[in-house]
């Protein structure tokens, strides 16, 4: 689950790490008075979304004076921010965070994450900041640092002045640098943290580090003991689908093509996605109905997949496992008579019981292709959508 | 022969008198495992299914001999019922539980690094060694005893890997499923070792998926110090860059951990590359030639 970056700025400031004053505005009318009591020569508006790219979107804007701040609020609030991460749909503006311009004398990049390669938690820094990381680790590798923490000590004071080594900084803001990679590390720990960055993290002209900008994503599998931090979760942030997805507990991801596919098992979902692209078509979705496939999430699933109006055809692919096949093909025709489906469905129903399956699938008297084999499967459906 | 369990290998289940732990071990006793009893504080002395229940593992391997485990207790609660496992002695840990905290699995992989204990998964089917000894929740009538070892990310992949080749006449030596999250125990390289020891297996299936760098890692173990053939399919070459494709393991970040990279890596060291998930049980019978 990602964070706004003025709530994990609102974290970062309780924890220690030091942000710039901020005016969160949610209504136009609301921005004059925030200009003031910021009381700066030149603020910078931020629209709130869950998307990197913001900038270059339109979505900061300098402002000079009070009416320039609620001209920036009045275009940017109600509208959706496309950016080179959002999709063509872009994402809704509904908060802006406004602060002071920082006087900035120097630019860092600072990361904590879990590394899955040593199983532990590390820092990612870099003396060059404020661009994007993954262009940099490309261009310049060696301007990258990677410093792992070992779980056993945590993060120690040498972490700190090896980062403050890489800053190239020296006395207090040296000392500075020491007490943020401390502050970082128990926030990262308490909050079931995936990643925290900050990009850029800046040294002011008076000698302040200083958090400009902040993300903060946590593990979703921690849900259950960061119930607080869950409750931050912005929904809206989300394509609508996926959103309810999520409360069906489906694994559902929308893409350009047109065959909707619902598969049992990631990886098998995946796999299924391939076919399809390697038979010539083009999948519409991810979506994984996971173990237990009752007639109500395939139910579910079916009206998911069938809301993208793009979908031509639907290609179901079970691997019952231990769930027999003749009761998954009931669920199947059940939920298809349900949903009124109106696209051709291909099945492939694979496991205990498959024939009984196929044969209940003929019998229905339904749309539905039931396939042998998860090669005629993927044909059927890419002709059947052509 | 086979990896890590056979006939004889005496299994426990934590989590024994749950419903998931109920369920999978009546199938795994249906099938034939030596399970020997199971595990749930607090209802220790009673018996389930015909056998023990302990209080902790390590009654259970007191009492009862026990050599592995299979944990089904809930992702809260799993972090801790490994590193139990792994205090009492227990040999091999194959955890399916799905949605544990990555932090937790940090923590339990440190534990796991000064002790002999294997751990398989956790988010995985488990593993099988045909006719003989299934610890999970795969669907156990698809293997067939013989020659090639299979390991995967996947679950239900996993079955189509077993199912093609059984269905070619090849058969199975051990399957395993290592699992979709990011961090974990036994990993592609590990199962490879052991499968180099064993003379049963003649041939490695390898499925893999998008994410993190353990396909790029088998590649080089293979090239560098591994005989035996070796036939690979990397899943998730359409899914776009960024997103989590399910398992919490499975993405694409900042241009890594892509299908491409891994068939490429894999295709260098000499593995027979599926090129779709049809043709798992194909590709496996080209590498063996």
């Amino acid at each position: 689950m990602n964070l706004h970056e003025f709530q994990a700025k609102a974290l970062f400031r309780s924890s220690g790490i030091a942000v710039p004053p901020g005016e969160l505005i949610t209504r136009v009318e609301d921005a004059g008075a925030a200009w003031a009591r910021l009381d700066c020569e030149t603020a910078l508006i931020k629209a709130q979304v869950h998307s990197g790219g913001r900038g270059k979107a339109g979505g900061v804007v300098a402002v000079g004076s009070a009416r320039e701040a609620e001209e920036a609020a009045s275009r940017l609030l109600g509208s959706r921010l496309i950016t080179v991460q959002s999709g063509s749909e872009g994402l809704p503006v509904d908060q802006l965070l406004m602060e002071p311009a920082a006087s900035i004398e120097r630019e860092f990049y600072f990361a904590m994450l879990v590394d899955r390669a040593r199983a532990s938690i590390a820092m990612v820094v870099s003396a060059e900041g404020g661009m994007d990381i993954e262009t940099l680790a490309r261009e310049r590798p060696q301007a990258v640092v990677t410093l792992p923490i070992h779980p056993a000590t945590g993060v120690m004071p040498f972490h700190g002045r090896r980062v403050a080594r890489v800053f190239g900084l020296q006395g207090e803001p040296a000392r500075a640098a020491g007490r943020l990679v401390q502050d970082a590390y128990r926030l990262f720990e308490s909050s079931d943290a995936q990643l925290l960055e900050i990009n850029p993290l800046v040294l002011t002209a008076d000698q302040q580090l200083v958090a400009l900008d902040a993300k903060l994503a946590i593990d979703d599998s921690a849900a259950f003991r960061q119930r607080e931090l869950f409750g931050l979760r912005d929904a809206r942030q989300r394509h609508e689908a996926e959103e309810r997805a999520h409360e069906y507990d489906l694994n559902y991801i929308r893409l350009d093509g047109d065959i909707g596919c619902m598969v049992n098992g990631a990886g098998l979902a995946m796999a299924t996605m391939d076919l399809i692209q390697h038979h010539g078509g083009q999948p519409a979705n991810f979506l994984d109905v996971g173990g237990g496939t009752t007639v109500e999430r395939v139910a579910a699933a079916f009206k998911l997949i069938l809301s993208d109006k793009s979908v031509r055809a639907v290609l179901v692919n079970i691997f019952g496992g231990i769930v027999r096949c003749d009761l998954i093909a009931e669920g199947i025709i059940a939920a298809i008579r349900e949903v009124q489906v109106e696209v051709p469905v291909v099945v492939r129903l694979e496991g205990t019981n498959a024939g009984a399956g196929r044969e209940a699938l003929a019998r229905s008297g339904l749309d539905i292709v039931a396939a042998a084999d998860l090669d005629e499967a993927a044909r059927a459906a890419v002709e059947a959508a052509a | 022969m086979s990896i890590l369990v056979d006939s004889e290998t005496r299994v426990i289940c934590q989590g024994f008198t749950g419903k998931q732990g109920t369920f999978h071990s009546e199938q795994a006793i249906a099938y034939g495992t030596r399970m020997v009893g199971g595990v749930t504080p607090g209802k220790g002395g009673q018996r389930h299914l015909e056998l023990p229940v302990f209080d902790t593992v390590a009654d259970a391997v007191r009492e009862a001999g026990a050599q592995a485990t299979m944990i089904y207790v809930p992702a809260a609660f799993a972090a801790d019922a490994i590193c139990e496992a792994a205090d009492a002695g227990i040999e091999l840990v194959v955890c399916i539980t799905e949605g544990i905290p990555v932090q937790d699995m940090i923590r339990v992989k440190q534990y796991l690094a000064q002790r002999p204990t294997r751990l398989i998964g956790p988010n995985c089917p488990g593993i099988i060694t045909p006719e003989a000894c299934k610890v999970g929740i795969m669907p156990g009538y698809i293997h067939r005893r013989g020659r090639v070892g299979i390991v995967s990310r996947s679950g239900t992949l996993t079955y189509e890997a077993v199912k093609q080749t059984s269905d070619l006449g090849l058969g199975q030596s051990t399957c395993i499923g290592i699992g979709g999250d990011p961090i974990q125990g036994l990993d592609f390289v590990g199962c490879l070792r052991l499968f180099a020891e064993d003379p049963q297996t003649e041939g490695v299936l390898l499925v893999g998926e998008i994410g993190g760098e353990a396909e790029e890692q088998a590649a080089a173990f293979i090239r560098e110090s591994f005989d035996k053939p070796v036939a690979a399919y990397i899943a998730g070459a359409t899914a776009p860059p960024g997103r989590r494709m399910g398992h919490a393991g499975a993405i694409i970040a900042g241009g890594q951990g892509t299908a491409a990279q891994k068939i490429a890596a894999l295709r260098d060291a000499g593995a027979e590359i599926a090129a779709s998930p049809a043709e798992l049980g194909a590709a496996m019978a080209r590498a063996l030639g």
